[in-house]
């Protein structure tokens, strides 16, 4: 049997030009955990890039987030909101950064956790930990930008990734 | 121009390894997915001495459910409970708060494995997660090197992590305990460790 990669790419894309957001559909059940990898830049300065899980914008989400801006520390809870932050974009000429985890996500008994770890290099360093209140397996990942009529920027990159199950 | 090779050997040698996340650089180990009953411990016995760097992932839920809240779970190397070989610094983020502190006490939690959600009322369903890196697990000439960033949020509730750790040790590590400071683990908890080959 040929060995497989633990850790495999499932898609990548790059956004050729602006656009309203973007979808990874038909993600498919055969990995444990997930990771979104971003590069991210928007139309609007440090706005979040934020995610919804299968077409989901209800308030089925929440997040406690943590981080440093170069003059001052905070952290930040959201309960009972439509999306969580993926990282920040930057609209100059600098991308933002961001590793993202999806754990158990085709799990059809638990909530689903993610955890990630993000910058802006001009802006912000940080990190949160977030909650999607449903027990649906994951099986499609939209990104868009936080704030009405804000685009995802030409040449902002994503790239979906599956790590098999250690059994 | 993408970022292919990588090497520490100098730009005269011709010693480059591919870079690439999507390879078989990760491999599995062994996983333990808690059943019904629940349990206390989780242990890693026996690890094989192959790879360069260890992660641990971990999604845990203990049954303690007399208070609101979550707690960070506990780990030993070898078997080893002296916490006066163990240090931690933390960085923590409650929600309204970032703090920081250091650990080295008798009875307090020093090395960590990702964070679990209780059992409280309203609970049902969050677990709380972790991801854990254990540097150069096998070399006999330094002490031992974990960063972790774990997290659990229970919509209203909860606090992410980011640690750095020492254990001050050069013996391999072979043998990883975890076990929860309040409660057992429960049902569909899940501990994955994997090796990272260098």
């Amino acid at each position: 049997m040929a060995k497989t990669a633990t850790y495999s790419l499932i898609a990548s894309y790059t956004i050729p030009s602006a656009a309203a957001s973007y979808t990874f559909s038909s993600i498919p059940a055969t990995y444990t955990d997930l990771v979104l990898v971003s590069s991210p830049k928007v139309s609007t300065n440090q706005e979040a890039v934020q995610v919804r899980f299968n077409s989901d914008t209800a308030s089925n989400y929440s997040f406690t987030q943590f981080g440093g801006d170069g003059s001052a520390t905070f952290s930040y809870r959201a309960s009972n909101v439509t999306s969580i932050y993926l990282s920040n974009g930057t609209s100059a000429s600098n991308f933002g950064t961001g590793i993202f985890h999806i754990f158990d996500y085709s799990n059809t008994t638990t909530f689903k956790t993610v955890l990630g770890r993000f910058s802006e290099a001009a802006y912000v360093a940080w990190a949160d930990v977030g909650l999607w209140r449903s027990t649906s397996a994951i099986n499609s990942i939209t990104l868009n930008v936080s704030g009405t009529s804000k685009t995802l920027s030409a040449g902002s990159t994503f790239k979906l990734y599956g790590i098999e199950d250690a059994k | 121009m993408a970022i292919t090779k990588a090497t520490n050997a100098g730009f005269a040698s011709n010693k480059y390894n591919n870079v690439s996340a999507d390879n078989y650089y990760m491999e599995p180990i062994a996983k333990t997915l808690v059943g019904s009953g629940g349990t206390s411990t989780i242990t890693f016995s026996n690890i094989p001495q192959n790879y360069k760097h260890l992660q641990l992932r971990t999604l845990s839920k203990s049954d303690y459910s007399a208070l609101a809240g979550d707690d960070t779970n506990n780990m030993y190397f070898n078997s080893d409970t002296t916490y006066t070989n163990y240090r931690t610094h933390r960085l923590n983020g409650n929600g309204s708060s970032a703090t920081s502190n250091t650990v080295q006490s008798s009875g307090v939690q020093i090395l960590a494995a990702g964070q679990s959600t209780r059992s409280y009322t309203g609970y049902t369903s969050m677990f709380g997660c972790g991801v854990i890196d254990i540097l150069d697990y096998t070399n006999t000439n330094k002490y031992k090197t974990v960063r972790m960033l774990a997290g659990s949020d229970m919509n209203g509730a909860g606090d992410i992590a980011f640690h750095s750790s020492l254990w001050m040790n050069t013996a391999p590590i072979t043998n990883i305990v975890i076990n929860n400071s309040v409660g057992n683990f429960t049902q569909y908890s899940r501990f994955a460790l994997y090796g990272i080959r260098g």
